[in-house]
């Protein structure tokens, strides 16, 4: 069980929460506003699952803006291990070391085995950091099985141990965002340490608030026709639906065109900026414009 | 208070949904921080501590409202107006078409108030949710498009989505007043669905195949990865230096421990053959998107679809949207001759003459089907021919295991000669069998 908090919390509660991302340009609703509450209140971990582009990460840099403070990334990929992920023997100055010899044995191992040697990798960099730190640990999905099994004792006890120094333990646990594209299963240890949350694709009202936050020109009218039809879009069974980045992209795209509405010309010219395939633009073509306008 | 979150973690337990006890404290501990009269807040910190997949979050929203929901406010009044269906379609098309939450909601209620209601039970009224959709026709409500145009689709697809969830509304009403009067218990016990994990394929809604679809992935993955450890022989690579010198400090510079790099890992071949027949319709659209998800997984992937007699359908999926290859499957595969029974001996016997040369000891066979031959020849030889070549041989059979060897079932007779048949009708049994298995 990971202790409570030492530290004074950041948030008095989650409508706080809510005003505060929303400074930062982030519109969250009550799910992420709780959860990003009780992951402060309850030191434990944060887990973001949900398709890709629907501010998992964004969700991680805007917490850093807002608390003012360093984000710690580590990306994850296959073959990330605890030299890429925790700390790293840096071998060459050892070496150096060795070379030059002077002093005895003991002095010698008691040398290159200390602080001047450790390459701090993201995770220690973020347990050993004096100001607090947002650590984001990307895209946890491409982990190995033992990678992430290196991830359980910081997360749980937020300590690392390094057997040559001892164990490493800090008093004022990072804010931990972990995200996920859920390309695989993640093992139930680690779940159980998070807190969970899917972020799904969001609800029109909302979706139409976040390009109008991110893109001002956009028109009520025309920011209300473009989420309509980005969810028609995503109804479709498509190789990659349009997440919410891609509707951003596209209302860009809009404003720069000057285009005040979206019928079937801005339309047929502008698919491709939401969608990734040549046969996913093809199937949305058909069923919004129909084969009769062909 | 307690109490009732430890039942309601005891009927998510009872729904399926992993709940231990450290997620129980979680949920316990963040009382402390929130206003949990604040019902919104309440359920969302809920979800947090409490589950760890949006898989679970159907089952879960449900039994929330079951366990933490209002309690509906007129429940033994009678009706005060008379119901009247025509001008309740009228005001329903009204509020779907403008998206007006509220009033949607208000509907909701009126619609299992007023059609809902069975009376003359000695318990006070019961409420039951066949006699409004048998009021309410949802399918005749006036679409807002009515053409071609790019327009009226926007729109009318906007007017499904909210339909959908308005339709979801009038079934949580029906279950919030049930259980006013049964008991929670009662109702989370009969209203829960099975997970995506727990669903038969073959008799899976559309809405609910478009869960499985999204758990395939993932699953894909699982399999690819166990399948290249276990192939995986030999460790031995070319040497490490940078971690052989680092790991030489340790004896003082000495390399007494060479590292190797290790080995990219060995990709089996897979030679997947699926039938296609009517009796496994379903399973075969399972099937394929399995096939599919495998083919970006392995490096080389071959598929096979049969009915009478055997067809490649490789190429079909490369670099193929998975719909396309799916209809194209069945344009342009070469199965049927005269008659659109499966015909598993004659299938085999054709993938032996024409493929079993390129079947080698790297390869993996499996075999998804029924095992539901029409009464014909089992021609058991050329599975045992197949199964000589391959490295393992599998078939995986969606009927449940109480109904192989039933009516023309060859179930046991192909099991004999093979590495493994399994019973999959479900994701969880794929897992197992690809735990155990593979």
């Amino acid at each position: 069980m990971s202790s409570q908090p030492s530290h004074p919390p950041h948030f008095t509660d989650a409508t706080d929460v809510v005003a505060r991302l929303a400074q930062t340009g982030y519109l969250a609703d009550d799910d992420i506003a709780t959860i990003v509450f009780l992951a402060d209140r309850l030191s434990k971990p944060l887990l973001i699952e949900g398709p890709a582009g629907v501010g998992k990460t964004e969700l991680a840099k805007s917490l850093a803006s807002l608390l003012g403070v360093e984000l710690v990334r580590l990306q994850c990929y296959e073959g990330v291990d605890e030299t890429k992920a925790l700390y790293e023997w840096n071998y060459k100055k050892q070496l150096l070391r060795i070379q030059a010899g002077g002093g005895s044995w003991d002095e010698l191992t008691d040398d290159i085995f200390g602080e001047p040697f450790l390459l701090e990798r993201p995770v220690l960099r973020a347990l050993r950091s004096v100001d607090p730190v947002v650590l984001l640990v990307d895209e946890v999905d491409k982990l190995d099985y033992e990678a992430e099994a290196l991830l359980l004792e910081v997360l749980s006890d937020w300590q690392i141990t390094i057997p040559e120094m001892g164990t490493v333990r800090t008093t004022r646990p990072p804010y931990v965002v972990l995200t996920s594209n859920n390309s695989r299963e993640l093992s139930e240890a680690l779940k159980r340490r998070c807190l969970y949350l899917f972020l799904d694709y969001p609800t029109p009202e909302r979706e139409k608030a976040i390009v109008r936050e991110r893109v001002p020109q956009v028109s009520e009218a025309l920011g209300e026709r473009l989420v309509a039809v980005v969810n028609s879009i995503r109804d479709l069974e498509l190789k990659k639906a349009p997440s919410i980045a891609e509707t951003i992209d596209w209302a860009q795209t809009l404003v720069h065109l000057g285009a005040e509405t979206l019928d079937d010309a801005t339309l047929r010219r502008t698919l491709s900026v939401v969608l990734k395939f040549q046969s996913d633009i093809e199937r949305a073509r058909n069923h919004l414009i129909g084969t009769v306008s062909r | 208070m307690l109490d009732r979150l430890l039942s309601f973690s005891r009927a998510l337990r009872e729904a399926g949904v992993p709940v231990s006890v450290s997620e129980d404290l979680d949920a316990v501990r963040s009382l402390e921080h929130i206003d949990w009269l604040d019902r919104d807040v309440w359920r969302s910190a809920l979800a947090a501590t409490m589950i760890k997949s949006d898989a679970h979050r159907p089952a879960f929203d449900m039994l929330f409202e079951l366990y933490f929901g209002t309690s509906p406010s007129a429940d033994d009044s009678s009706p005060e107006e008379p119901a009247e269906p025509n001008r309740f379609m009228a005001e329903l098309t009204d509020a779907l078409g403008s998206g007006d939450g509220g009033a949607l909601g208000e509907l909701a209620e009126r619609a299992v108030d007023q059609f809902g209601r069975v009376e003359d039970s000695p318990s006070g009224n019961l409420f039951f949710e066949y006699p409004i959709w048998r009021a309410i026709d949802t399918g005749s409500l006036a679409r807002p498009g009515d053409d071609q145009t790019f327009e009226s689709t926007v729109a009318n697809d906007e007017f499904e989505r909210r339909l959908a969830e308005w339709r979801r509304r009038v079934q949580a009403e029906v279950r919030r007043r049930v259980a006013r009067r049964r008991g929670a218990e009662a109702v989370a016990r009969y209203s829960i669905r099975p997970l995506p994990e727990d669903l038969a394929i073959n008799t899976a809604t559309a809405d609910e195949i478009k869960q499985l679809r999204r758990s395939v992935q993932p699953l894909a993955r699982k399999l690819a990865t166990r399948l290249s450890l276990k192939h995986r022989k030999s460790r031995h690579g070319r040497l490490d230096m940078r971690r052989t010198v680092r790991r030489s400090l340790s004896t003082g510079g000495a390399p007494f421990d060479l590292v190797e790099r290790k080995r990219a890992p060995h990709r089996p071949e897979l030679f997947v053959l699926c039938d296609v027949s009517d009796s496994v319709a379903r399973f075969a659209r399972f099937s394929l998107m399995l096939v599919h998800a495998l083919a970006w997984q392995f490096t080389r992937v071959r598929s096979f679809v049969f009915l009478e007699t055997i067809d490649e359908v490789t190429r079909l999926f490369e670099r193929e949207d998975f719909m396309d290859a799916v209809a194209r499957i069945n344009a342009e595969a070469n199965v049927v001759n005269f008659d659109p029974h499966s015909n598993y001996g004659a299938s085999f016997e054709e993938f032996v003459e024409r493929y079993n040369s390129d079947v080698s000891s790297r390869s993996t066979v499996l075999v998804l089907g029924d095992a539901r031959n029409n009464y014909r020849s089992s021609k058991v030889d050329a599975l045992k021919e197949i199964n000589a070549s391959a490295h393992k041989t599998y078939w995986l059979n969606p009927e449940s295991r109480s109904d192989w060897d039933t009516g023309d079932s060859l179930a046991s007779v192909y099991a004999s000669c093979i590495d493994d048949m399994a019973e999959v009708r479900t994701l969880r049994q794929l897992e197992r069998f690809i735990a155990l298995r593979l």
